[in-house]
């Protein structure tokens, strides 16, 4: 694997040079608000038509305007600071929450040739770059420190407010998405095996030589970074963070006016950032096939907004076919059935790349690889189920003390 | 100090890295440096644990960008996840489960403050000796950052025992909390 | 400057134009807003009734736990990432080396497992 830099930072700095960094980042954040406010309309027209609704019509032609006069009426709301808040860091709060769903989206390469191998080099003003922001060599892993500091915005967020609901939104909040943050990384694992690298550039370079990821790793991790994504971006039917029924508004109940605009565009943000992560990571990114050679540099951003769209779509699926999840069946997914599938497949993929590499035959190692994982997975559920049926009994046995201490436990 | 001494310290002249001037990264290094300076006082002056945590978090974010500035980006993005993202985190659950640490508490071991500045001064000093023991000559190469493939070599050649010792010492600390959650 | 730290400086200076971005749209909001404070209105919301009590519950020890494991997969996850990218080299020595840390660490998650931790009432 050559680890290739973006050419045009490689060679000396000068005024093309930076200009072209400021173009590319001023596109990148007008891209990521202009997405943001069509995302939310998208949801909201999209959720309708599955109601049977019609959803927002009067802002503009089908209300595709209407994000934008929701977001100049929060402009125009009192903000409130509770007095039992903790001034300083309420005010922080959405700041920690906002500023990694902005950065997280520069390290995804939106466009550039990676057909028939091209190395996704475009031409601009005569310079040769990337189609990202910044491709650092350890791309995913920034991606990942950045959710786990997106945890910050929620957890002090509820904490600061001063109030209950609040509170108890923001601990099971965080909770949930440090327990899916690492099924996710264990996820992304797998694709590592594959692509030997962790730029996002190189990855989406290492597809497009071979075949995409999500074959390459076979489904399973997949699978999972779409379960555990879901569950990190707090999205239904993981939204137990704002299960209005039991929570209010969760996290962000105290907040109002612009702050609280605040944490709903990075709610979007994030969903934005997370499809696009996932595209770059499983579905080849900008790949795609060149139909047209005159305006070949347009198929690429084509093909990602497209499987970018698939995933968004997706998202708001879920959200209209599924029921929420209770806390304790969210925590089983999470810790029960993604983080051992995750770390199982991860060992099964390592197995047959060294298999492969020393060429032995692929089928026998294969099929001993699932046994043992199968054997080893029975034998869990055959430890688990003596052990509740052990725990039924002893609850059985001490039915009323066991009442009197459960009762005394207090619950958060 | 004499002018040569002035103007090397302003322009970041660095005899580490074979005299090159490097202006850029030493404002940097600087702002950072200071930055952690404060934070780390005013952690150990606030009176809120949570603040204290927060301030914490400033200083791991700063040693996190000094590595990045060192050319260790793999350890400088592990800080940020392994350090901000879990074990602050896992501090501010074990804040949580205290009763009433909501806004100022003033007795923040207010009466042990001269032997925990002891400590702290022997640990800086123990940590000084062994820094500069060990790296007094190292030479700082600039011009290639330290892949993750190096970073990966290195554990599975030299720290192989340590890299699984880990993961006993990491085991142990979990069964302890559960022994210590289960109250058995 | 190498072209390592202007990439880097790339994504500090992306992360300083969305701090910047966010400031002005506080600015903006706070120039634009009424600001009509009464001691009512700052009262936190408890359901339509004056709240009760402390705001301050103790979380449940299982939030410290879950916690504790997230450490114990995060550090695992940082050794794999690396590994990952360099397995074809470390062949079956890496292999079972990774093997037997990743079953190490396992053992702690069954362990909650089995004592019923992991179990939500």
């Amino acid at each position: 694997m050559i680890l290739a830099a973006d050419p045009l930072l490689v060679d000396g700095i000068d005024l093309t040079v930076v200009l072209i960094v400021l173009l590319k980042a001023g596109v990148a954040f007008a891209l990521l608000l202009v997405a943001v406010m069509l995302v939310i309309w998208f949801e909201r027209k999209l959720i309708s038509d599955m109601q049977n609704r019609i959803g927002p019509a009067l802002a503009g032609p089908w209300g595709i305007l209407q994000t934008l006069a929701d977001g100049i009426k929060l402009f125009f709301k009192e903000d409130l600071l509770p007095t039992r808040a903790d001034r300083v860091v309420f005010r922080l709060a959405p700041y920690l929450s906002i500023i990694p769903a902005f950065v997280a989206f520069a390290i995804v390469p939106v466009g550039g040739d990676f057909s028939d191998g091209g190395d996704g080099t475009v031409s601009m003003f005569g310079r040769s770059t990337f189609l990202q922001v910044a491709d650092p060599p350890v791309g995913v892993l920034f991606f990942l420190a950045l959710s786990a500091v997106a945890v910050y915005g929620v957890m002090l967020a509820g904490w600061s407010s001063g109030s209950k609901y609040p509170l108890l939104g923001s601990v099971r909040a965080s909770a949930q998405m440090i327990s899916y943050e690492a099924a996710l990384g264990l996820a992304i694992a797998t694709v590592f095996l594959s692509s030997g690298s962790l730029s996002t550039h190189d990855i989406v370079v290492g597809q497009s030589a071979t075949t995409w990821n999500v074959l390459a790793t076979g489904i399973v991790p997949f699978g999972i970074f779409l379960i555990a994504g879901t569950a990190e971006l707090n999205r239904p039917p993981f939204d137990l963070v704002e299960a209005e029924q039991e929570l209010v508004g969760g996290f962000h109940t105290e907040y109002s006016s612009i702050r609280f605009a605040l944490f709903f565009l990075s709610e979007f943000m994030n969903m934005i950032t997370m499809s696009a992560i996932a595209v770059t990571l499983f579905l080849g990114g900008p790949a795609g096939p060149i139909v047209t050679q005159r305006v070949a540099w347009v198929w690429p951003l084509f093909w990602f907004f497209l499987k970018v769209m698939a995933f968004l779509f997706t998202f708001v699926w879920l959200r209209a076919t599924l029921p929420r999840f209770r806390y304790d069946q969210l925590m089983d997914l999470g810790w029960k059935v993604l983080i051992p599938a995750a770390l199982g497949w991860f060992l099964l993929i390592a197995t047959l790349d060294v298999a492969a590499d020393l060429g032995w035959p692929t089928i026998p190692v294969v099929i001993v690889g699932v046994l043992v994982l199968w054997g080893g997975a029975s034998l869990l559920s055959g430890a688990v189920r003596k052990a509740q049926a052990e725990r039924l009994e002893e609850a059985d046995r001490g039915a009323d003390e066991t009442a009197g201490s459960a009762s005394g436990l207090g619950e958060a | 100090m004499s002018t040569p001494a002035i103007f090397a310290a302003v322009t970041g002249f660095d005899p580490l890295t074979g005299g090159e001037f490097l202006v850029a990264q030493n404002i940097a290094f600087a702002i950072m440096a200071i930055t952690m300076l404060v934070s780390a006082v005013r952690m150990v002056t606030t009176g809120n644990v949570v603040h204290a945590a927060l301030y914490l978090v400033i200083v791991l974010a700063g040693a996190a960008g000094i590595f990045i500035l060192l050319g260790a980006e793999f350890v400088g993005v592990t800080q940020v996840l392994v350090y901000i993202g879990a074990i602050v985190v896992l501090f501010l659950f074990g804040i949580m489960l205290t009763k009433g640490s909501f806004g100022a508490d003033d007795g923040v071991g207010g009466e042990r403050r001269g032997i925990a500045a002891m400590v702290g001064a022997l640990v800086l000093a123990v940590m000084a000796a062994a820094l500069l023991d060990t790296f007094r000559d190292a030479e700082l190469s600039r011009a290639e950052p330290s892949l993750t493939a190096d970073v990966a070599d290195l554990i599975f050649s030299r720290y192989i025992v340590p890299f699984e010792a880990i993961s006993v010492l990491l085991l142990a600390a979990l069964i302890g909390a559960i022994v210590v959650a289960r109250g058995d | 400057m190498s072209d390592y730290l202007r990439n880097w400086l790339t994504l500090v200076v992306f992360g300083g134009v969305a701090v910047l971005l966010v400031g002005a749209f506080l600015g903006l909001g706070s120039l634009v807003r009424p600001s009509r404070q009464t001691s009512q209105k700052a009262v936190v919301y408890e359901s339509g009734v004056d709240p009760q009590g402390d705001m301050w519950s103790q979380s449940n020890i299982r939030y410290y736990v879950f916690a504790l494991m997230f450490v114990l997969f995060d550090v695992e996850a940082v050794f794999i990432f690396p590994w990952a990218t360099r397995l074809e080299v470390y062949d079956v020595f890496g292999l079972v080396e990774m093997a037997i840390f990743i079953f190490i660490l396992a053992l702690g998650l069954f362990y909650a497992w089995r004592k019923g931790l992991l179990r939500w009432i």
